[in-house]
């Protein structure tokens, strides 16, 4: 409420000419009527389609990595440190390679979705094989439990709040990519809406599509991932002590 | 019957356990006991099969150990309960594992809830539980599986002293119903007096046993018995060697248990200035 606020003060004093800097008003009326005509959830639907075919391969992939990462020394100790190393590039960075691969489109943009989330994806699922608690692993062992069960039963169940926050994560970074990737590439989705807007100079727009970017990335995260991790950390004994 | 063998143990070139010989009749209840770093836990670890010695073997019933068992149960010093099933679920874990069919699954938990106090609680997650609760629900995880023998690694050294009392009579009852044979670690003298048979002591570097001693009283025991008082204290005479010299390691070699009646400080005329 304050930021709109000081919004509408900085467009007061005209610091910008209006074309550039246009009133909170005005931006939820152009929100208001993009919502209303459909442009904007139609092109909202669109990214959160590329988004989810994005994310899933990017959980399932990532996930799978990271168990064999874990599992493994050798690989662990050369590949890991070159997912590290990979997680610290913009994921949008590889859109040009992407186009090269998958020509333009939405396979490329998909590409640079998947490549954004994967990398903590990795990250995360092997620390969580890793840190399970050797106790647990002797119990299990102790009753019977070998290999395969081990590992269904005892060790993917043990690492599931390190895998939660990788899949929290994963989405944020998902999400990020993926609009970096609509600015600059092709399709009829958030990114390029705003696109759209800048090249006709319409502030309105850019600013709107702003506001649903957040939106979205805000309640998703709130209403979703925040509740499912607090109740796996409850579950696990790992809120409280 | 449990022989323990010519055990040793070396972690990278530091000797743990040195030539520990050993021999547990069934039925029996013995505790371990030594000062900290004596290697107490990794010889009930060995017995259960989840370390391996260096040199010697455990027998059991005369026939060598392959790794763990489920005639080996351990209960771990913090429960090790799985937190991401219920009460019920962490009880059945090691049966579901076995060829049972459901409903001998549940009569049995059913039966060793009821046993334990707990089965009002069958529904509920370990993080919703007490301390004394989560190691009533280990105990009866590894109850359950019917095993041959029971191994306790420190279990109640967690929990606060009146949770423990109660602990400490519910083991006896259960040891006196199913007369399994019992290795209980424990660095507490009390503890080791009260429950056990007999009293193994273990010294420290290089670990070995120093004594054994029998603790001839009938069950079950009240800790009020004035035996147990006698038997505490024959247990802390042998220990008390062993204590002191953990302690002269660890603090500089003028350490000692027992302070000197006279005061030697040098300022001190005994009275001479009178």
């Amino acid at each position: 409420m304050s930021a709109i606020i000081l919004w509408e003060v900085v467009y007061k004093i005209g610091v910008w000419p209006e074309f550039m800097f246009p009133s909170p008003l005005q931006v939820f009326k152009t929100l208001w009527s993009g919502i209303k005509d459909g442009t904007y959830t139609i092109a909202l639907l669109h990214s959160i389609r590329r988004l989810l075919i994005g994310y899933f391969i990017a959980t399932i992939l990532g996930a799978s990595i990271g168990v064999i990462l874990a599992s493994n020394k050798t690989l662990d100790e050369t590949f890991g440190s070159l997912v590290l190393s990979f997680q610290s590039v913009p994921s949008v960075v590889w859109l040009p390679l992407a186009i090269l691969w998958f020509k333009l489109g939405e396979p490329s943009i998909i590409f640079v979705v998947v490549i954004g989330g994967i990398w903590n994806m990795i990250i995360s699922s092997s620390t969580g094989i890793k840190n399970v608690s050797p106790e647990f692993i002797r119990c299990a062992k102790n009753l019977g439990y070998k290999n395969i069960k081990m590992f269904a039963k005892v060790i993917v169940p043990a690492s599931i709040p390190h895998i939660i926050t990788g899949m929290r994560l994963a989405w944020a970074f998902c999400w990020r990519a993926l609009m970096a990737a609509e600015i600059l590439g092709t399709g009829k989705g958030l990114g390029q809406i705003l696109m759209w807007g800048r090249d006709m100079g319409n502030m309105q727009t850019v600013l709107s599509v702003m506001i649903m970017i957040a939106l979205t990335g805000f309640i998703t995260d709130n209403l979703i991932f925040k509740k499912l991790e607090g109740r796996v950390l409850e579950r696990w004994g790992l809120l409280n002590n | 019957m449990i022989e323990i063998r010519n055990i040793h143990k070396s972690y990278s070139n530091i000797e743990v356990l040195k030539d520990i010989n050993l021999k547990i009749n069934r039925g029996e209840f013995i505790s371990l006991i030594g000062p900290s770093g004596c290697g107490k836990s990794t010889l009930i670890n060995i017995v259960c099969g989840l370390d391996k010695p260096t040199k010697g073997k455990i027998l059991i019933n005369d026939k060598e150990i392959q790794g763990t068992d489920t005639d080996r149960i351990m209960v771990f010093q913090n429960a090790a309960l799985f937190p991401w099933l219920t009460v019920k679920d962490n009880v059945s874990f090691g049966l579901k594992n076995l060829n049972y069919s459901s409903k001998e699954i549940e009569d049995k938990v059913t039966n060793i809830l009821k046993k334990v106090h707990l089965n009002k609680f069958k529904n509920h997650y370990p993080h919703e539980l007490s301390g004394g609760m989560k190691q009533r629900v280990s105990l009866a995880r590894s109850l359950v599986m019917d095993p041959e023998i029971l191994l306790m690694d420190e279990p109640f050294s967690a929990l606060d002293e009146q949770t423990r009392l109660l602990l400490h009579n519910e083991l006896q009852q259960i040891w006196m119903e199913t007369k399994k044979t019992i290795i209980f670690v424990t660095h507490n003298i009390r503890e080791a007096v009260k429950l056990s048979d007999k009293v193994i002591i273990m010294g420290t570097r290089p670990s070995r046993i120093i004594d054994e001693i029998n603790i001839d009283i009938s069950h079950p025991r009240a800790s009020t018995n004035s035996d147990i008082y006698y038997k505490e204290q024959q247990v802390f005479k042998k220990l008390k060697k062993e204590i002191e010299k953990v302690a002269r390691e660890e603090l500089g070699y003028e350490y000692k248990l027992e302070k000197d009646n006279v005061p030697s400080e040098r300022n001190n005329t005994m009275g001479g200035g009178i």
